[in-house]
């Protein structure tokens, strides 16, 4: 394998269902040793592309390779060399972790068979529960298995369909700190997700919107290329203010964590000029803040349709 | 009045439900008249038109009147106008003939001089119930065509004794005990239940559990995801056929009279026929539940119409191209001829292949059915 060809090149690939376009000419390049993230809404097409990318769905027009092999005609070798680990926990409950892994690497014809499932049970430290049935695991646990179960063969790429869902912050981020590790050792990972903090890990994101990509590049080429400016307001910041600051000229988001108000906007001056007259109010602190991923993505979303389902 | 709000509450929603399931809707408006058509139609347990073959060396008018009473009576259809022994004998094993007639050589010269000739009717009694009226009748018949022949000097044959000796072999079943039928063929009936029933759910059970998308995500080949799952219920078919095996011929004494090798080439034959044809509906059914209607839908008509209840030969003529479609009208046969007619494989060899058959044909839709993709 060439070292320049990317892990992932897809070219316009499209999939209706039905009269529903799910996914749009989505274009997309992931090269070696990446982490892509890929981000969107529920429905926005996420899990049909990714499962347009391992060979389970065939694109309606477009075209595709993972590592150098075509997504239509080479689904075999794609299945063969790639991890990918489903949105919903797939393995089987009625079996332990350690059969669950064993009929993982017999099905890839691994040998021997016990190497590689002890060293993925020591990998992934799940020694001590091996002889337990999944279906009695937790959510992170169960997570667990299912990324020691896509990487014991040992692919060269990994796609992860929202791996975290449902899963606890501490699982979490001991789960990206596993990925980081396995992109370390040149793996390339395309994950989904919709948490703001798991895209703020990843080399470069992906946003897609209704079957289209909307938005890519690192997080700070994604938020500086929305132009959004954004201003903290401190004190007595309530829902009332909050409701008030929405109509003002300028304001295109407002949120509450607290007592703080974030004031988002896409035109400075507008923006500035209102905040300015809030200045004075007693008891207000204002200061410039700075703009997170979720702002813009809370506006990619608006902008690109308003009857989310 | 709350109570009633929440009753149709969970009415409607089941309303709702079941329009959504049309396999169940089907299902509940297809069991009914399947079972009225066959039942109404197809099962007949006074069978007629029974296949005959008949052994005349010198046929004569007395023969003929004899033939022509048996056809009006409508009971016996005949094969083959004249036949040799040997091919009678082996008609009868392969389960094609239900009765052979033989007239003796010398039938016509010993009824005219009163002599009391014998006339030989053979029946396959596997199946007490299928030969039982037709053998009954044919004494009656025997007496009726000759009443017109018995003229003249002849006429005093007609009072007491009657003018031929009618002898009836029931043969592999002479007593004509019913359960030597019926234990062996639960023996088959057991097997299309549970051996369809447990491939049919085996891929709904992947899809429902969300286990099909890693399946079709990991390099197997459909044709070995098929061969796994099948196999190891080959095993437990095995196990079934002891435990029934065992008590047909300690408990109930049915005899074991032909091959093992037969039998044995004929029940692997017929398990795996059935695990493909319950995989096969596990590739078309969405769910457990859908798989599970499908199978019953099946073992119905394999009940009915491949002469396990209701003697096959006896159905007219559309029921049985229905009941050939089934292996287990075949395999019945399999087994009876190979515990009640001593069969070995070469007798077996005819209702073998188009189990055969039936497997190739069922196997190649689960393939084509197996979806590789999530489309």
């Amino acid at each position: 394998m060439n070292g320049e060809v990317n892990a992932i090149e897809a070219v316009d690939l499209t999939k209706r269902f039905g009269e529903k376009t799910v996914v749009d000419h989505v274009s997309l390049e992931v090269k070696q040793g990446e982490i892509v993230g890929f981000l969107g809404p529920n429905g926005s097409g996420k899990t049909t592309t990714i499962r347009m990318l391992t060979g389970l769905l065939t694109p309606d027009s477009g075209t595709g390779s993972c590592l150098g092999f075509d997504i239509v005609r080479e689904a075999d070798q794609i299945k063969r060399n790639i991890g990918y680990m489903t949105q919903r926990f797939s393995f089987y409950e009625d079996l332990s972790i350690r059969e669950n892994l064993e009929f993982v690497a017999r099905l890839y014809s691994l040998t021997p068979m016990k190497d590689y499932v002890d060293r993925t049970l020591e990998r992934l430290g799940l020694v001590s529960r091996q002889k337990q049935l999944a279906g009695q695991l937790s959510g992170g646990w169960k997570q667990r298995l299912a990324l020691a179960a896509c990487i014991m063969h040992e692919p060269r790429l990994l796609m992860l369909d929202e791996p975290t869902a449902g899963v606890d912050p501490q699982a979490r981020r001991e789960f990206w700190d596993q990925i980081h590790q396995l992109a370390d050792e040149g793996l390339t990972v395309l994950v989904s997700t919709h948490y703001m903090d798991e895209a703020e890990r990843c080399h470069r994101i992906v946003y897609i919107s209704y079957g289209k990509v909307v938005a890519r590049g690192t997080v700070e080429e994604v938020i500086a290329d929305s132009g959004l400016t954004t201003w903290v307001i401190r004190g007595v910041a309530n829902g009332a203010l909050a409701e008030e600051l929405r109509r003002q000229p300028g304001v295109e988001q407002v949120a509450q964590f607290g007592t703080t108000l974030h004031v988002v906007g896409s035109d400075a001056v507008a923006l500035r000029a209102t905040v300015d007259r809030y200045a004075g109010r007693p008891g207000l602190e204002i200061a410039p803040g700075e703009t997170s991923l979720e702002d813009v993505f809370i506006r990619l979303m608006s902008q690109h349709g308003e009857a989310r389902q | 009045m709350t109570a009633g709000s929440r009753i149709r509450a969970i009415l409607i929603k089941e309303f709702i439900q079941l329009r959504r399931d049309r396999l169940t809707f089907g299902m509940m408006v297809g069991i009914p008249i399947m079972q009225l058509i066959l039942f109404g139609f197809a099962i007949n347990t006074d069978p007629k038109q029974l296949p005959t073959a008949i052994i005349a060396p010198n046929p004569n008018a007395y023969t003929r009147d004899i033939l022509a009473g048996m056809r009006n009576s409508d009971y016996f259809r005949f094969e083959k106008d004249a036949v040799t022994e040997a091919e009678a004998r082996e008609g009868l094993q392969r389960g094609e003939l239900s009765f052979v007639v033989t007239f003796p050589a010398d039938f016509g010269r010993d009824l005219v001089r009163g002599q009391r000739p014998q006339l030989l009717i053979e029946a396959d009694a596997t199946d007490p119930s299928a030969a039982s009226n037709a053998v009954g009748a044919f004494n009656r018949i025997v007496d009726d065509a000759l009443r017109d022949d018995l003229v003249g000097p002849m006429a005093q044959e007609k009072r007491g004794r009657p003018a031929v000796d009618v002898v009836v072999h029931r043969l592999y079943n002479p007593e004509g005990i019913t359960r030597y039928n019926i234990v062996p063929g639960l023996l088959g009936v057991i097997l299309t239940m549970t051996m369809t029933l447990m491939t049919a759910i085996s891929l709904t059970r992947e899809a429902e559990r969300g286990t099909m998308e890693n399946l079709l995500a990991m390099p197997v080949k459909p044709v070995e995801v098929m061969i796994g799952k099948i196999a190891p219920y080959i095993g437990i078919g095995f196990v079934q056929v002891t435990i029934i095996l065992l008590a047909a011929y300690f408990v109930f004494g049915v005899p074991m009279m032909g091959s093992f090798v037969a039998l044995f080439v004929g029940l692997t034959a017929f398990i795996a026929t059935n695990l493909a044809l319950g995989y096969t509906f596990s590739t078309i059914a969405r769910s457990q539940m859908q798989a599970m209607q499908m199978t019953f839908f099946f073992f119905l008509p394999s009940i009915l119409l491949s002469g396990f209840m209701f003697p096959f030969l006896g159905m007219p003529q559309w029921a049985q191209w229905i009941g050939s479609v089934l292996p287990l009208t075949h395999f019945l046969r399999i087994v009876r001829g190979t515990l009640l007619k001593a069969s070995d494989l070469w007798d077996i060899l005819p209702n073998l292949w188009p189990i055969l058959l039936i497997f190739t044909v069922v196997s190649t839709i689960a393939l084509l059915r197996y979806r590789k993709t999530l489309d």
